[in-house]
């Protein structure tokens, strides 16, 4: 049963195949036998879990049951959820219990949803592959000495694993998409303002953006149904008419405009990547969509923006972990300046102060100019490379990942390399841009490789059709870990 | 060597809005610690900022009020750096795009006017407040003024003493409560001034160096502070010593300023734009809604009252020290001509005031209404009373003792008006008086005095004193 999708599970719930109680179990059980080697969850709680399932079965018999009424999912540790820890894969939050939930967590709770537990991350969704989560890292369920990507690695191989039917997800450069890509799922990262940022922890405001990962664009858009909306908490959500993702999913892609950025092609793109993403295409060219050259002439740019305005963000944000009001606090101090350093050098690790070192020095004065706001201006480059492109087609496709998963430790020594795997994602946060990936074949390993779909603004619905109908036609997304049953 | 003082004021006024700027928790004074912040303003992990419209609303008016451009965009920027009070590790303010940009402030200076620009005011947060004292050692923190709303105005350094300055920050105390936008309860903080001093040669053109002295809530503690300092840089200069840029603390205690911090440890608060809040758009629409709802301002009635009245800028400016007060006058004067309107004006700035201060109430609490008053100064225009029996009026009219003319007549305190029974009390006294009559023609004008002084003993102060002298003089120089 844990191999069913949302869509499949909504039915059993519907026709009483099973409870939400059984279903959680099951779940419950699966984890609790395989997270000591896959590190997917940083909390569980049964009996939470349970208490929720009931409460939607009893919805249920009271006849109040939404599509997505008791099935369970896993959120992401960096959504605030009241009386669960949220450490954001931080010591410096290791005993942060959230007083209150966060929007997504609010409006999935609200349609009946259960919260299997909050999975692992990269530190404040600092990473590429999991590896600088304070509890250690997540092993991919294709192969268990690879990452699963990050920063989102927890939900995404929960995922893959049959852990969860679904998760939520965070992505600020990637941190969606390349770990769907790495573990062989489907993820979306909505336009800029779908998905309200309220009780997200912050990392770079101005790119997160919440999104569902799940196994196939169905579930997506079942569950961005469920998490898109405006939000008067989050003064960058947009206020626009509630729209119902799935309603082109029937829709032919005949005639569908492909853009195929040559900047995609860059060196450092794998063979087996590449080889893969080409078939998809002509796959669609199959299903009756035609393919146009495109240029994105900034997107070299992306990545150094990206890391002068992500940390110059990040620094600011992360100013509120200071010991004063919650979580961690050095035992031991002398003053407040010295309570201040030992607890922030206690309580992060290297990548996160490297990030704050690097956007502290990037908004400092002197540097400003040179840096910031030349990012700015570059940013709003890049951002029109991309409605340029979308002059001459409808979605723009191409590999979400350079590499399939790399191996544990392969990139942790060289930040430019980790950084260097969302070259392929990054614009689209930059542009705020939707953007998507879903499984498009395997190396020569057995890894999996994602087909990245970006959308134009508020096109979700399309980009679900396009990867719904890629989906019907294939069966990527279909193909189990080893070892999963 | 010949010293111009140069005075910039940067005021803190705390917006009068019920909620925070950018959350919800209320902005009420003296809740017991932390009972008034929200997971916003503590800074909890995941909250954002939600910009309060009446805030927004506030600071259009003030700009409107000193005739400044209000900007569209304006921006919200992060202002970084570490303290316990400040929960977030950065105050939310405006930077480089202020909400509102220039104007000007009229002040008053004695009985003359002066214009003072101002440069920019803008809005921002307020941090909470580090309790130092009842910890033994340790320090506590109250986040209840964590979010509060204020409006920093910033002027040019367009003052040269401290009167100036007082004079600047009393006008600007007036202007904002005039206009709603802040209680101006200084005592409870709600409005404050920093002051940016310094001195140089007369005519010299360069500005001397400047200190900055913080934080000072009262006017008198702004006068004494611009005065020692004043006389502090000059000791300095003349000593030899430069000027070192720094700020500084007053002392009220000792009437010295002393050194806080110089420029060098200055922080580096790595502003930018804050991405959580939207550039702040106001729409035609929305200014012309609060143009249409500003109320006539006090540069506007004072002018008003001294076409009509014929008041001097001193007494305008007493009776428009707040709204109450001129709408007061507005009240007492209705329809008068200009000699009642006088009196209303002297009566509500001498007595009326007087009677306030003492019992430390409001002119919105006055026990003698508008219309009382004005009752009274007709009697007082029309002779049926004299200055000094409107005195004895005014009094019971305090003490509840109904209109002025059931007290008149109560007490029996009309003037004897009539010429003819005032003309046989005169020569009475005349008679009576030979030898001040005849000091008088010899040149002694005391004698005068002493003469009205026995006609008003004879009728038990109730004579019309004018029509005194004027019989009186008549038949002297006969």
């Amino acid at each position: 049963m844990s191999n069913a999708t949302l869509k499949e599970l909504s039915l059993k719930l519907a026709t009483g195949a099973c409870s939400s109680v059984e279903l959680t179990h099951e779940y419950l059980n699966k984890i609790n036998r395989l997270n000591n080697d896959l590190g997917c969850f940083i909390t569980v709680d049964g009996e939470r879990s349970l208490a929720q399932a009931q409460a939607a079965d009893a919805q249920r018999s009271a006849g109040r049951a939404g599509p997505l009424t008791g099935i369970p999912l896993a959120h992401k540790d960096i959504f605030c959820t009241q009386g669960w820890l949220t450490t954001c894969g931080s010591r410096m939050l290791a005993n942060f219990v959230a007083p209150y939930d966060a929007h997504v967590v609010e409006r999935c709770s609200a349609a009946g949803m259960v919260t299997l537990g909050k999975t692992n991350m990269d530190e404040f969704a600092m990473g590429s592959s999991n590896e600088t989560s304070y509890f250690g890292p997540v092993r991919n369920p294709w192969h268990r000495e690879t990452v699963p990507g990050g920063s989102s690695g927890g939900s995404a191989a929960a995922v893959a694993a049959r852990l969860a039917p679904a998760a939520t997800g965070t992505d600020t450069g990637g941190s969606i998409r390349q770990p769907a890509a790495l573990t062989g799922i489907c993820g979306l990262k909505p336009t800029y303002g779908v998905v309200s940022r309220y009780g997200m922890i912050a990392f770079a405001s101005s790119l997160d953006q919440a999104g569902p990962m799940a196994r196939t664009a169905e579930d997506l858009g079942l569950l961005l149904n469920v998490m898109a909306g405006f939000d008067a908490r989050d003064s960058t959500s947009l206020d626009r008419p509630t729209e119902d993702y799935l309603r082109d999913l029937p829709r032919s892609v005949a005639g569908l405009r492909i853009g195929l950025p040559q900047e995609f092609l860059a060196a450092g793109l794998a063979p087996d990547v590449q080889r893969a993403v080409d078939a998809a295409v002509a796959e669609y060219r199959k299903l009756g969509a035609t393919v146009v050259d495109i240029s994105l002439p900034n997107m070299g740019l992306s990545v150094p923006v990206y890391y002068v305005l992500a940390p110059a963000e990040a620094s600011s944000n992360l100013s509120r972990f200071d010991g004063v009001r919650y979580g961690h606090r050095a035992a031991e101090y002398t003053d407040l300046l010295d309570m201040y350093k030992r607890t922030r050098a206690e309580g992060f690790g290297a990548e996160v102060k490297r990030r704050i070192l690097i956007g502290t020095y990037v908004l400092s004065h002197g540097y400003y100019d040179a840096y910031y706001i030349r990012a700015q201006k570059l940013r709003r480059l890049i951002a029109q490379d991309f409605a340029a492109a979308f002059q001459k087609c409808d979605v723009i496709m191409g590999p979400t990942s350079p590499t399939t998963a790399f191996r544990l430790g392969e990139k942790s020594a060289d930040p430019v390399q980790m950084y260097l795997s969302d070259i392929y994602t990054i614009a689209v946060n930059l542009a705020g841009l939707p953007g998507m990936s879903i499984p498009c074949g395997f190396d020569g390993g057995g890894l999996p490789v994602g087909l990245q779909i970006i959308g134009n603004y508020f096109d979700e619905a399309r980009m679900l059709n396009v990867a719904h109908q890629y989906q019907l036609a294939t069966d990527w997304h279909l193909k189990m870990p080893p070892g999963i049953e | 060597m010949k010293w111009e003082v140069v005075i910039g004021l940067e005021t803190h006024a705390q917006l009068s809005t019920v909620s925070k700027i950018f959350s919800g928790a209320p902005t009420a004074f003296g809740a017991a610690p932390n009972t008034q912040a929200c997971g916003v303003d503590i800074a909890l992990p995941g909250v954002l900022p939600v910009l309060n419209t009446g805030a927004v609303e506030r600071a259009i008016r003030f700009g409107l009020a000193v005739g400044a451009k209000i900007n569209s965009p304006s921006i919200f920027a992060r202002k970084n750096y570490f303290y316990p009070d400040l929960p977030k590790g950065y105050q939310i303010s405006q930077y480089e795009l202020p909400i509102v940009e220039g104007g000007t402030l009229t002040v008053q200076v004695g009985d003359a006017e002066r214009t003072v620009r101002l440069t920019r005011a803008h809005l921002e947060e307020d941090a909470g407040k580090s309790l130092h004292e009842d910890f033994h050692g340790q320090t506590g923190i109250d986040l209840n003024r964590a979010g509060t709303p204020l409006l920093e105005i910033v002027s040019e350094p367009d003052m040269r003493s401290a009167e100036e300055a007082v004079a600047y920050a009393k006008a600007l105390h007036t202007l904002v409560r005039w206009i709603d936008v802040c209680d101006g309860n200084m005592q409870e903080g709600s409005f404050r001034c920093d002051a940016n001093v310094s001195v140089r040669p007369q005519g010299s053109a360069t500005l001397g160096t400047r200190r900055e002295i913080k934080n000072l809530n009262s006017f008198r503690f702004l006068q004494q502070a611009i005065e020692y300092e004043v006389q502090w840089q000059i000791g300095e200069i003349e000593d030899g010593r430069a000027i070192q840029q720094a700020t500084v603390l007053f002392d009220p205690d000792s009437g010295e300023t002393r050194m806080m911090r110089t420029k060098e440890d200055a922080h580096d608060y790595r502003y930018f734009p804050d991405p959580d809040l939207l550039p702040l758009e106001v729409t035609a629409e929305r200014l012309a809604a609060v143009r249409a709802a500003m109320p006539v301002l006090p540069q506007a009635r004072r002018e008003k009252f001294a076409a009509q009245y014929g008041l001097t800028v001193y007494d305008a400016g007493l009776l428009t020290a707040s709204r109450e007060l001129a709408d007061y006058f507005d009240a007492a004067a209705v329809g008068a001509d200009a000699r009642t309107g006088k009196l209303c004006a002297n009566w509500i700035s001498g007595a009326l005031s007087a009677r306030l201060n003492e019992e430390g109430i409001d002119i919105a609490q006055s026990r003698v209404g508008a219309s009382q008053l004005r009752g009274m100064v007709d009697r007082i225009a029309d002779g049926t009373i004299s200055g000094k029996m409107a005195k004895d009026v005014f009094d019971a009219m305090w003490a509840g003792g109904g209109d002025a003319d059931q007290i008149i007549a109560a007490k029996g305190l009309k003037q004897i008006s009539d010429s003819g029974e005032l003309e046989k009390i005169v020569d009475q006294v005349l008679a009576e008086n030979a030898q001040q009559m005849a000091d008088f023609r010899a040149g002694k004008e005391k004698a005068f005095n002493s003469l009205v002084g026995q006609v008003m003993k004879v009728t038990r102060g109730k004579a019309n004193p004018q029509q005194v002298n004027d019989i009186l003089r008549r038949k002297l120089a006969g």
